[in-house]
C-alpha cells in the first residue's frame, strides 16, 4: 500500500515536468524554419489557395496560444497528430518503432551493467593493482570515443575484417523471415514462437549496436561501482563480517554489493538518459529502424508532429525509468521506503 | 604568481598524466592556430585522380572519395571544432555563472523555480535537446554554438548556485555588506572571482563534451555543412566506405575527436588538483 502511494506521488510530481516538456517542444517546433504548409502542398509551384488550404487543414492559421491549447488537448486525449511524411498517425509510427529502440537500449544497459559491475568490484577489491589500473584505462578511453566512431570501428573489425558479425543494416537480415508481431521485441517474439534460428539472427544483429552503446556508458557505471564499493568495504560491518569468518565471496557479493549498489542505481537514471540521446547516433550508424532515426528524418523534413511526439515519448520513458529506479531503490534498501 | 607557478610545476612533476594533457592541449591549439598554414594540401581542393587512396608517404592519412588529403583536413578541422567548443563553453559559463550566482545569492521563489527547471533540464536527454534546437534555430554554425551552450548551462547554474549559497553568509561577505557594498558589487567583486576556479574545472570537462556534441550534430547532418573540414562530417563521409574496407577516411578524424576529448578530460582532472588540492586522488 505504501509502495503504491509512493508510486502515485512520484507520478503526480512528474506531471509538471512533463507539462513543461510539452510546452517547450511546442514552442521549439513553432519557431522551426520552413513552412510545412508550403512543403506539403503538392509541389513548388502550388498556388496560394492550395497552400492556404493545407495551412488551414493543419491549424497553422490560428494564433499561437490557441494552437498550444489545442495541442495540449490533443496530447491529453492521446492524439499526437499525423506524420506528413509517412501519412500515418504519430502514435502508430512511434508504437511501431519504439520496441526496436527499447530492445537496443535495454540490451545495451544490461550489457553495460554486466561488464561494469564485475570490473568495478574487481577494481575495488584490489585497489592499486594492475586490474584497477586497467579498469581505469578502459573507462577513461570509453568516455572519449564518440559512439558513432566506436560503432564504425566495431563494424570494420568484426564485419569487414573478421566477417563474424552480420551486415550492419537493421534489426534482421533482409532475407530472413520476421517473427509474428506479438510484442515487437524481436528476441522475445522469436523465443515465443520457438524459432531459435531466427532468435540467433536477431541477436547477432543486436550485438554490435548494443556493445557500442554499452562501451559509451561503461565508464560512469564502473567508476561509481568502484568508488561506492571501496567505501562500503572499508566500513565496520564488513570488518565484522570478515572477522566472524564469512567467506570472502559472501562478504563482497552479499554484504558489500547490496550496500554499494544504491549509488549505482541512482546514476543508472542519468546513464539511461544519455543512452536515449546516443540512440539517435547509434541508430544512424547501424540503420536501426528505431524512434531516433524516425525523429531525425522528420526533423530534416520539417515535419513537426513526429518530433514533438518523439521528445514527449522520451520524456515519458524517462519518467517511467526514474520511477522504476525509485522502486528498486526501496527494494535494495528498505530503510529508504520507511523514511 | 610565483607560488602558482611552483604549484604548477609540482602538479606536473607529481602526476605525469597532467604533463601529457598539457602537451596534447598545446598540440591541439597548435593545429588550430597554425595548422591551415602548415598542411601539405589544400583541405577542400578535390582531385578525383587520387580518390580513395590508402595512407602512404605522400598522403599520411590517405585520401577521401574526392581525392582530398585526409591528414590536411583532420589538422585544419581542429580550428572549427575547437572554436565552436570554446565559444559555446565560454558563453555557457558566463551566462550560467550569473544566473546561478544570483539564484544562490537572492534565494526566494525564483531560486526554487530555477532549481527545479535545471533539474528537469539536466535529466533530459541533452543530445535530443540540442538536435531540436539546431533544427529550430536554423542549420548553421552559430546555432550549434547556442545549442551546445544551452545544454551545458544547467551544470554551471547548479555549480555556481551551490558555491554562492555556501559563501553568501561568510564573514567577508557580511563585512562587505556592512561596508556599504550593494548586491551587484558583492556578486561581481567578492563572489564571482571566488567561484571562478570551480567553474574553470567544470569548463574543462565540458569542453570535451562540447566537442563530442558538435561532432555528433554534424555527423547526423545538423550544423556545420560539407565541404567544410570538420571531424564529425568527415566521420559521416567515411562511414559509407567502412563496409568496403576503406577505414582511413572515418578512423583518423575519429581518433582526432577522441584525442581532443581525452585531452580535455585529463586537463579537467589536472586543474582540479591545482585548484582544489583537497580532492587530489
Amino acid at each position: 500500500m505504501r509502495v503504491l502511494r509512493r508510486i502515485g506521488g512520484r507520478l503526480l510530481a512528474s506531471l509538471p515536468a512533463l507539462l513543461g516538456v510539452v510546452v517547450f517542444t511546442f514552442l521549439l517546433m513553432r519557431v522551426l524554419p520552413g513552412d510545412p504548409a508550403v512543403f506539403f502542398s503538392s509541389g513548388p509551384n502550388a498556388g496560394q489557395a492550395e497552400i492556404d488550404a493545407v495551412r488551414k487543414d493543419l491549424g497553422l492559421d490560428r494564433p499561437i496560444p490557441e494552437q498550444l491549447l489545442r495541442y495540449l488537448y490533443d496530447v491529453g486525449t492521446g492524439n499526437l497528430g499525423r506524420s506528413l511524411t509517412t501519412g500515418q498517425t504519430v502514435v502508430h509510427d512511434l508504437g511501431e518503432r519504439l520496441p526496436a529502440s527499447l530492445e537496443l537500449t535495454l540490451c545495451a544497459l544490461v550489457l553495460a551493467l554486466g561488464l561494469a559491475l564485475p570490473l568495478g568490484i574487481l577494481a575495488a577489491v584490489r585497489p592499486g593493482s594492475a586490474i584497477d589500473h586497467a579498469v581505469r584505462m578502459v573507462c577513461t578511453l570509453g568516455v572519449c570515443v564518440p559512439t558513432f566512431v566506436s560503432g564504425l570501428l566495431l563494424v570494420y573489425v568484426f564485419y569487414v575484417q573478421f566477417g563474424i558479425a552480420p551486415d550492419p543494416t537493421g534489426r534482421l537480415d533482409i532475407f530472413a523471415a520476421s517473427p509474428p508481431d506479438i510484442t515487437g521485441f524481436l528476441l522475445i517474439d522469436f523465443a515465443l514462437v520457438g524459432d531459435w534460428e531466427g532468435w540467433q539472427a536477431a541477436a547477432a544483429q543486436l550485438v554490435l549496436p548494443a556493445l557500442t552503446m554499452a562501451l559509451f556508458v561503461l565508464a560512469p557505471l564502473a567508476r561509481m561501482t568502484r568508488a561506492s564499493m571501496l567505501s562500503v568495504l572499508g566500513s565496520d560491518f564488513i570488518r565484522t563480517a570478515r572477522s566472524i569468518g564469512l567467506s570472502r565471496w559472501r562478504v563482497v557479493a552479499v554484504y558489500g554489493l547490496r550496500n554499494a549498489i544504491l549509488p549505482v542505481l541512482t546514476i543508472i537514471g542519468i546513464v539511461f538518459s544519455t543512452m536515449l540521446g546516443a540512440n539517435v547516433l547509434v541508430e544512424k550508424v547501424f540503420s536501426w529502424p528505431g524512434i531516433g532515426s524516425y525523429a531525425l528524418d522528420a526533423l530534416l523534413a520539417s515535419d513537426y508532429a513526429p518530433v514533438q511526439g518523439f521528445v514527449l515519448l522520451m520524456a515519458a520513458v524517462f519518467v517511467m525509468v526514474n520511477l522504476l529506479i525509485d522502486v528498486l531503490y526501496g527494494i535494495a534498501d528498505p530503510r529508504v521506503s520507511v523514511a | 604568481m610565483r607560488e602558482r607557478l611552483l604549484l604548477l610545476r609540482y602538479v606536473l612533476a607529481e602526476n605525469p598524466v597532467n604533463l601529457v594533457a598539457l602537451l596534447l592541449l598545446v598540440l591541439l591549439l597548435g593545429c588550430a592556430a597554425v595548422g591551415p598554414a602548415l598542411v601539405p594540401f589544400d583541405p577542400i581542393a578535390t582531385e578525383t585522380a587520387v580518390a580513395l587512396q590508402p595512407p602512404s608517404a605522400l598522403h599520411w592519412f590517405g585520401t577521401d572519395q574526392l581525392g582530398r588529403d585526409v591528414f590536411s583536413r583532420v589538422v585544419v578541422a581542429a580550428r572549427l571544432d575547437l572554436a565552436i567548443a570554446f565559444a559555446a563553453v565560454l558563453l555557457s559559463m558566463a551566462v550560467g555563472a550569473v544566473i546561478g550566482a544570483s539564484m544562490g545569492y537572492f534565494r526566494g521563489p525564483l531560486d526554487t523555480i530555477g532549481s527545479r527547471t535545471t533539474d528537469v533540464l539536466m535529466a533530459f536527454p541533452l543530445f535530443v535537446l540540442a538536435m531540436g534546437m539546431v533544427a529550430a534555430l536554423g542549420n548553421s554554425v552559430s546555432s550549434v554554438v547556442y545549442a551546445t551552450a544551452v545544454i551545458n548551462l544547467p551544470f554551471y547554474i547548479r555549480l555556481s548556485r551551490a558555491e554562492v549559497s555556501v559563501r553568501r553568509s561568510l564573514g567577508y561577505i557580511e563585512a562587505a555588506r556592512v561596508g556599504g557594498s550593494g548586491h551587484a558589487r558583492i556578486l561581481r567583486v567578492f563572489l564571482l572571482p571566488n567561484i571562478l576556479p570551480a567553474l574553470v574545472v567544470q569548463a574543462s570537462v565540458n569542453l570535451g563534451w562540447a566537442v563530442l556534441n558538435t561532432a555528433g550534430l554534424s555527423f547526423i547532418g545538423l550544423g556545420v555543412r560539407a565541404p567544410a573540414p570538420e571531424w564529425g562530417i568527415m566521420v559521416a563521409e567515411g562511414a559509407q566506405f567502412i563496409v568496403s574496407g576503406r577505414w582511413w577516411i572515418a578512423t583518423f578524424p575519429g581518433l582526432a575527436l577522441m584525442l581532443a576529448v581525452f585531452c580535455f578530460n585529463l586537463l579537467g582532472d589536472g586543474l582540479r588538483d591545482v585548484v582544489d588540492p583537497r580532492t587530489r586522488t
